[in-house]
């Protein structure tokens, strides 16, 4: 994943950079390589000054969509959201179709360092993964207090 | 969607899990349940059925005899520990002393098999911990994820990482509550250094293998899940961490 969002973030970049051409030479801009396309109409005027009232538009800004690109990782595409001539929204509405389990576990599984120590009162932890529990350890454990503060 | 039973915490305002939790296989099985069936009787039937799984798999492997277990193991299993012992260059075997000991690898695998009921749940969100390795579904990705708590190895009323998971599964392994029950199968001994592995994934049968895997090879863990492209915490024994951030898999 991570290298998937380099590779997104990169893209949304080289996006803003065909921004940046366009708006300075008014012409069309060919987007080279395997990278997303520039934006899907071919009449855009510069977004800082003109945002566009036909297309997609979303609240006071303006969306582009970019092309759907093949990546090592399946199908990707960018949309990113203007306004004022910042990016204010970046979406992804094709992610690699392989596994859809992948992108979710990716973006946010990462273990958080804490140092909290575990109460009942504490409803931000839903389960606990520790080495062996058994059922003689269970009484005094920190999941059997999850257990007890929500059983039905 | 309709959720019940509403009750708010005090944290986020969100309807708190469904909870159950019943002994099997010597160890705590616990369930968190969210959603449209969190607590109705399709709930109920499918936890029933999740039990059902683990207690037929711990049925079977607590009273294998030695002319007996080939036919009785699934042929999956047997294959999984093989490549499990490959992928491990050894450390991890589930033929110890020459008899065939599968529970290194049957707990995670009998555990999906188990979550498979739930997931036919509709609508409906779970997580499901068997003796503290577990595996969870969001099915709305909008939704907030389940936060895992990782145990503290050298005390266990304390966490060292929250994992935020919608969807996949995190096993652990280590030496805390039973001691050293994790031998290197190379040295026959307990693997020192490191006192608890975290893998992050999609498979519970693939992070449960692989925690148990790389605990068993002690100092060389970090390197080895780390070449498998694995997300894992690990705690060494003087308590400093080591955090793997990769491409999840298996």
């Amino acid at each position: 994943m991570r290298r998937l969002l380099t590779w997104i973030l990169s893209t949304v970049a080289v996006v803003v950079l065909l921004f940046g051409y366009k708006t300075s030479t008014g012409g069309a801009v060919q987007p080279t390589g395997t990278v997303v396309a520039a934006p899907g109409t071919g009449t855009t005027t510069a977004p800082a000054t003109a945002p566009a009232t036909s297309g997609s538009t979303a609240g006071t800004g303006r969306t582009y969509t970019g092309a759907a690109a093949q990546t090592h990782w399946g199908t990707v595409q960018v949309s990113i959201t203007v306004t004022d001539g910042k990016i204010t929204d970046v979406t992804v509405p094709l992610y690699p179709s392989g596994n859809d389990k992948d992108q979710r576990i990716n973006a946010r599984a990462l273990p958080i360092l804490t140092q909290n120590t575990l109460t009942n009162q504490n409803a931000d932890i839903d389960m606990i993964s520790g080495a062996t529990v058994t059922s003689d350890g269970y009484v005094q454990s920190l999941q059997s207090a999850l257990d007890q503060a929500g059983l039905a | 969607m309709t959720l019940t039973p509403a009750i708010p915490s005090a944290a986020s305002g969100a309807p708190r899990p469904v909870r159950h939790v019943e002994q099997v296989m010597g160890m705590p099985i616990s369930v968190a349940l969210r959603g449209r069936h969190a607590a109705d009787a399709r709930a109920h039937a499918a936890w029933t059925a999740a039990l059902a799984v683990l207690r037929e798999a711990d049925r079977v492997f607590s009273a294998y005899r030695a002319d007996s277990v080939i036919s009785r193991l699934d042929r999956g299993e047997l294959a999984l520990g093989e490549r499990a012992r490959r992928d491990s260059d050894g450390a991890f075997d589930v033929r110890r002393g020459g008899r065939l000991d599968p529970s290194g690898v049957v707990k995670g695998w009998a555990a999906e098999r188990a979550a498979a009921h739930l997931a036919q749940l509709p609508d409906t969100d779970f997580c499901l911990s068997a003796g503290g390795d577990l595996t969870c579904r969001t099915l709305n990705p909008d939704d907030p994820p389940w936060r895992i708590g990782i145990e503290d190895p050298h005390d266990p009323s304390r966490l060292v990482a929250v994992v935020p998971i919608h969807t996949g599964a995190v096993a652990t392994s280590g030496t805390a509550r039973r001691g050293a029950h994790v031998l290197d199968a190379r040295t026959g001994r307990a693997p020192s250094g490191i006192a608890s592995v975290t893998v992050i994934g999609t498979s519970l049968t693939g992070v449960d293998i692989d925690a148990t895997a790389a605990f068993a090879r002690g100092p060389d863990a970090a390197r080895w899940l780390d070449i498998r492209g694995r997300t894992a915490l690990i705690v060494r024994t003087d308590g400093s961490t080591v955090l793997l951030s990769h491409d999840s898999d298996g």
